[in-house]
């Protein structure tokens, strides 16, 4: 690991500060200063030399205003972007009427993990892209830009088949951001002129021509909090993966419906595993509306969500185990008892 | 136990020869306690050493370490503590689970100066000098490892997993223990180890 200055931030104004050391041009991975929450991605990915900050900004001193779980009034969840994953995934509340979120989180990582990481990092999370993280791999342009992608001809089994572009075929590993952009979740930004807010489904970006640009975030701009209006009782994370449990996703799908008299009148759809960012399947989610469910639909609306996908030399299988997650996973959510 | 205990005061044992030789990795630090206190909340300069205060197994230790310096590391080359072991490095093993409050984190992802001020709790931290920690106890009663590496990161994880609430059954121990990888696959002694100390760590 390369020697940084380590400083506590001891209030919002001064973590966004020390975090502004970069010029705006520099890509946000790339910044001089990182904030430490967690710290599960980024002390690995420094000792990996993948991550080379000059200073750390320790952020968990803010943890006492930005780590709260409130719903407020009886449609607004507002999850503090320090809360710890593990702490998410025990609350009562959301367990029982946002399942795809406590599932989510639950299916994450490992006990451990889950208590130190948070759900700011969680979403901020880099692609486990074995390319990426090995450093003796000169062709990344995650890492390197324009010095090419060691995963297009090398063994790409884990990698996406949707979103990927020819500069980049990562995947985004995370679970917890497929239930946000799912729910239509809205994060809110704390930076150098205050507050403001966006949808998730902006946050991240797809590779395009330059992979190494993974957010909307700029330097010295934190996740402070996300939010979700409504409830979701109906909803389900489904995760398949190598092995049973402690294990990144080959194909998952955060499911939400609101079914009434046997009718979809809302349906939301996104899939984890495939995909280079947070994915949602809006085609797939509109064959659903106002239609009854059964079995054969599932199968339609689960083919329309890899529509686009493009398979490589070891990923394909991924297109058809996609499908099935999504259709068992709509199975699960219509048949649930709320 | 009474063995045990006798063994560990004993005056000279391998890592305390080993330590020496080496040139002490411990800090001469009684010097140091202003210092200590006085850290600024600025940036350090990383070329020089950080003074921390570590509280681990209910004492309170003070060092001067490189900022980059993980709990893991501050425990097993400075404080000597070398029960919490270093698989992966890379939190993927959970060999060198400790607690930190009352959560199991790895520390080999926890930077020492991020940890400062909270209680850490080691293997060694759990045995009195008269009695194994049920947990302890219950590993040896069923056989629970073989080569015994990843064993105290298995000890501190099954205890947090009870105390979460999460030892209700077979299945909810073998997901929530499943952060800690035993090569040797003594996985369903551990299940049991786990099942066997449950009911007497609830009771408290």
């Amino acid at each position: 690991m390369r020697p940084f200055s380590y400083q506590r931030a001891t209030d919002p104004t001064s973590a966004v500060q020390a975090l502004s050391a970069a010029a705006a041009s520099t890509p946000l991975t790339k910044a001089t200063a990182q904030p430490l929450a967690g710290g599960t991605t980024l002390i690995d990915l420094m000792k990996l030399d993948v991550m080379r900050p000059a200073a750390i900004v320790d952020i968990n001193p803010l943890a006492q205003g930005w780590s709260a779980i409130e719903l407020k009034g009886d449609e607004v969840l507002r999850l503090g972007a320090l809360a710890k994953m593990s702490d998410v995934a025990a609350h009562a509340e959301i367990q029982r009427n946002y399942p795809v979120i406590a599932d989510s989180l639950k299916l994450a990582a490992s006990a451990q993990l889950r208590n130190m990481a948070t759900l700011g990092g969680n979403v901020m999370q880099r692609t486990r892209c074995s390319y990426f993280r090995d450093v003796s791999y000169e062709n990344c342009n995650k890492r390197n830009p324009g010095s090419g992608c060691a995963a297009m001809d090398g063994v790409n089994r884990m990698h996406a088949v949707l979103g990927a572009s020819d500069q980049c075929i990562a995947t985004y590993p995370g679970d917890f951001a497929q239930a946000l952009i799912a729910l239509d979740a809205v994060v809110e930004i704390t930076g150098r002129s205050g507050i403001r807010t966006m949808p998730f489904a902006e946050l991240h970006k797809a590779p395009g021509n330059t992979p190494d640009i993974e957010t909307t975030l700029q330097p010295g701009e934190l996740i402070s909090a996300f939010s979700i209006s409504g409830r979701w009782p109906r909803s389900v994370y489904l995760k398949a993966r190598d092995r049973q449990s402690y294990e990144f996703a080959l194909s998952s799908a955060a499911v939400a419906l609101d079914v009434q008299d046997g009718t979809v009148r809302d349906a939301r759809i996104a899939l984890g595993g495939v995909a280079t960012v947070p994915w949602r399947a809006r085609e797939a989610e509109a064959l659903l509306k106002g239609q009854a469910f059964d079995d054969g639909l599932a199968q339609r609306v689960a083919d329309a969500a890899f529509a686009e996908a493009r398979g490589r030399r070891h990923n394909s299988f991924k297109i058809s185990l996609g499908k099935r997650v999504v259709a068992r996973a709509l199975q699960q959510a219509v048949t649930m008892e709320i | 136990m009474s063995d045990s205990s006798s063994s560990k005061q004993s005056a000279f044992d391998r890592r305390a020869f080993m330590a020496g030789a080496a040139g002490s990795a411990l800090v001469p630090i009684t010097a140091r306690a202003a210092a200590a206190e006085a850290r600024p909340p600025v940036a350090q300069d990383p070329a020089l050493p950080v003074d921390v205060t570590l509280h681990v197994n209910g004492k309170e230790k003070r060092l001067r370490i490189d900022a980059r310096t993980t709990v893991l590391d501050a425990l097993r080359d400075h404080l000597k503590l070398t029960g919490s072991k270093k698989g992966c490095d890379h939190g993927q093993c959970g060999a060198c689970t400790v607690l930190i409050g009352e959560r199991r984190v790895v520390s080999c992802l926890t930077l020492a100066l991020a940890a400062e001020g909270q209680e850490i709790t080691t293997i060694e931290g759990l045995a009195t000098d008269e009695h194994l920690h049920p947990m302890q106890q219950a590993f040896i009663d069923n056989d629970a490892f073989q080569c015994g590496y990843c064993t105290p990161g298995q000890i501190m994880s099954a205890i947090a997993c009870v105390k979460e609430g999460h030892a209700g059954s077979e299945a909810d121990i073998r997901e929530y223990m499943s952060g800690n990888i035993c090569r040797c696959a003594a996985y369903p002694n551990i299940v049991a180890a786990v099942k066997q100390a449950a009911p007497e760590i609830m009771k408290g």
